[in-house]
C-alpha cells in the first residue's frame, strides 16, 4: 500500500479528515473539567473532602473554612515510624511559611491511636500546628487512607494538587510542595 | 483501582509495579527484534537502560532545579523514592536526548533500531494503561452505561479498560509487521501513527483532558499533529526504501 502513492493519499486524507472530524466532535466546554466541578475525592485535582473534627486541647475545625489558604493535612499515628520521622520537617516549614499563610493540620487517626498517646508525641516535637482527632475514623476511611503517614497538599481554592502515600518525606519535598501551592495566585 | 499493597512494613505502589512489568517486558521484546534485525541485542539494551536512567535522573533533577533552595538545603532528598517529585516532561526529554547520544555513539543505525524498538514500545503501553487502572489515573467521563465503573465517587467511562484493549491490539499489529518486515523504520512509523490516532478516539471517553481555547482537547490536537506527520514520513521513508531497493537491483543487473 505504501508504494502506491495515490492510494497512500487517498489513505492519509480520510484518516485526518475523520481525526479532525472526532476531535471536533469532541470537544467539551473548558468547566466540564474544572476541577472545582469534581466531586469531592481523595485524589490530585479533584475537591478535598470536607470535615470537621474536634482539635487536641479543645475546639474543632473544619476544612472548607480554610478556603483562600493553602493547607497541608498530615494524617498520622504515634506508633508509625515514619511518621515520626517526617513530623519534625512538616514543623520547620509549617514555622517558616505560617505567616505567609500556610496551615498544617495534623490529623492524628485516634480510631487506631489513642488521645494521651498523641498528645504525648505532640508535646515530644513541640508541635505547634492544629491536631484534628479522628475519633471514629470517618476521615480516615474518606480520605482512602491506605497507608501512614499521607499527606495532602491542598490549594486555595480548596482542590488538591499534590498527594504522598508512605514516607517519611524529606524537607526538601514538604518544602517544594508548599511552595508550589504559594506560588499560586490567592 | 488499587494502587498500593501493603506487604508487611512496607507498602508497594502496584502501578509502579505495572510500569517496571512493562520495561522487562518490553526490553524483552526489543531485545528479540533486535536480533532479528541483525542489530547488535546488548546495545540496544543498554540504549533502553541508559534512557530510563537518563529520564529518572534527569527528572529528579529538573524538578529540584525548581525548587533550588530547598535542595541545596537538603541535597540528600535528591534521592528520595518519592514519584511525586519527578518532573515527568523533562524526565522524558533528558531521556530521549541521552538515547539518542547514546544511539549515535554506539553508531546504531536509526530505522533498524527504531524497528527493534516497536514491539517493546507498544507493550509498554499495555503496561502503562494497567498501570492507569491500578492508580485511577487517566479517568473516563461521567457516563451511566452498562459497562460504566464507579470511581472517584462517580460512575464513569471505564477508559483505563479502553486504552489498555486498543494497546492490545497495537501490540499485535505491531507485532505482526504487516507493513514491513525489512527493519526500515516503518514498523516504528506504524506504531507511532495507530497510538496517535488510538489517542485521538480515547481521549473524547476522558475525564481528565486538557482544555485548550475552542473547547478542543490538547491531547487530541497534539495527536492529530503528530499522526499528520508520522504518515507523512512514512511514505517518504517507504519511498527511499523503494529507490535503495531499485538501485540495488539495477547495479545486481549491471554486474552480471
Amino acid at each position: 500500500m505504501l508504494k502506491d502513492k495515490r492510494r497512500w493519499t487517498f489513505l492519509m486524507t480520510v484518516v485526518l479528515a475523520s481525526g479532525i472530524g472526532w476531535t471536533f466532535l469532541s470537544r467539551i466546554p473548558a468547566t466540564a473539567t474544572n476541577s472545582s466541578q469534581q466531586p469531592a475525592s481523595p485524589r490530585q485535582g479533584f475537591t478535598a473532602p470536607d470535615f470537621t473534627l474536634d482539635l487536641l486541647g479543645g475546639g474543632e475545625i473544619t476544612l472548607s473554612e480554610l478556603r483562600g489558604k493553602p493547607v497541608v493535612v498530615n494524617l498520622w499515628a504515634s506508633w508509625c515510624p515514619p511518621c515520626r520521622a517526617e513530623m519534625p520537617a512538616i514543623q520547620k516549614v509549617y514555622q517558616d511559611y505560617q505567616e505567609l499563610g500556610l496551615v498544617v493540620l495534623g490529623v492524628n487517626t485516634t480510631n487506631q491511636d489513642n488521645e494521651a498517646d498523641a498528645a504525648a508525641f505532640v508535646r515530644e516535637y513541640g508541635l505547634t500546628f492544629p491536631i484534628p482527632l479522628d475519633r471514629d475514623g470517618s476521615v480516615s476511611a474518606r480520605y482512602q487512607l491506605r497507608g501512614l503517614p499521607t499527606t495532602f497538599f491542598i490549594d486555595r481554592k480548596g482542590i488538591i494538587r499534590s498527594v504522598v502515600v508512605g514516607g517519611p518525606m524529606s524537607e526538601a519535598v514538604i518544602r517544594s510542595k508548599v511552595e508550589g501551592l504559594l506560588k499560586e495566585t490567592p | 483501582m488499587y494502587p498500593y499493597l501493603r506487604l508487611g512494613p512496607f507498602l508497594l505502589q502496584l502501578p509502579l509495579l505495572a510500569l517496571l512489568v512493562g520495561v522487562w517486558i518490553g526490553s524483552a521484546l526489543t531485545e528479540k527484534e533486535a536480533a532479528r534485525l541483525k542489530l547488535p541485542p546488548a546495545i540496544v539494551s543498554n540504549l533502553i537502560i541508559v534512557g530510563l536512567i537518563a529520564g529518572v535522573v534527569g527528572a529528579r533533577l529538573a524538578y529540584a532545579a525548581r525548587y533550588l533552595q530547598a535542595y541545596l538545603d537538603n541535597p540528600l532528598s535528591l534521592l528520595a523514592l518519592n514519584v511525586n517529585t519527578l518532573a515527568g516532561f523533562d524526565g522524558l526529554l533528558i531521556g530521549l536526548v541521552a538515547g539518542i547520544l547514546y544511539g549515535q555513539r554506539k553508531k546504531l543505525p536509526l530505522r533498524p533500531t527504531l524497528d527493534a524498538l516497536a514491539p517493546g514500545l507498544a507493550a509498554f503501553m499495555v503496561a502503562l494503561g494497567v498501570s492507569h487502572l491500578l492508580s485511577g489515573d487517566a479517568f473516563g467521563a461521567s457516563a451511566d452505561l452498562p459497562w460504566s465503573i464507579y470511581l472517584w465517587n462517580e460512575v464513569r467511562h471505564p477508559s483505563q479498560v479502553y486504552e489498555i484493549l486498543v494497546a492490545l491490539v497495537i501490540l499485535i499489529i505491531v507485532y505482526k509487521r504487516p507493513l514491513s518486515q525489512a527493519g526500515d523504520g516503518i514498523n516504528f512509523l506504524m506504531w507511532v501513527a495507530l497510538s496517535s490516532a488510538a489517542r485521538i478516539f480515547l481521549e473524547a471517553f476522558r475525564g481528565d483532558s486538557l482544555i485548550w481555547p475552542g473547547s478542543f482537547r490538547a491531547a487530541q490536537v497534539v495527536s492529530l499533529i503528530i499522526l499528520a506527520i508520522t504518515l507523512y514520513v512514512m511514505r517518504i521513508w517507504a519511498r527511499a526504501q523503494e529507490a535503495g531497493v531499485k538501485h540495488h537491483e539495477i547495479s545486481e543487473k549491471g554486474i552480471l
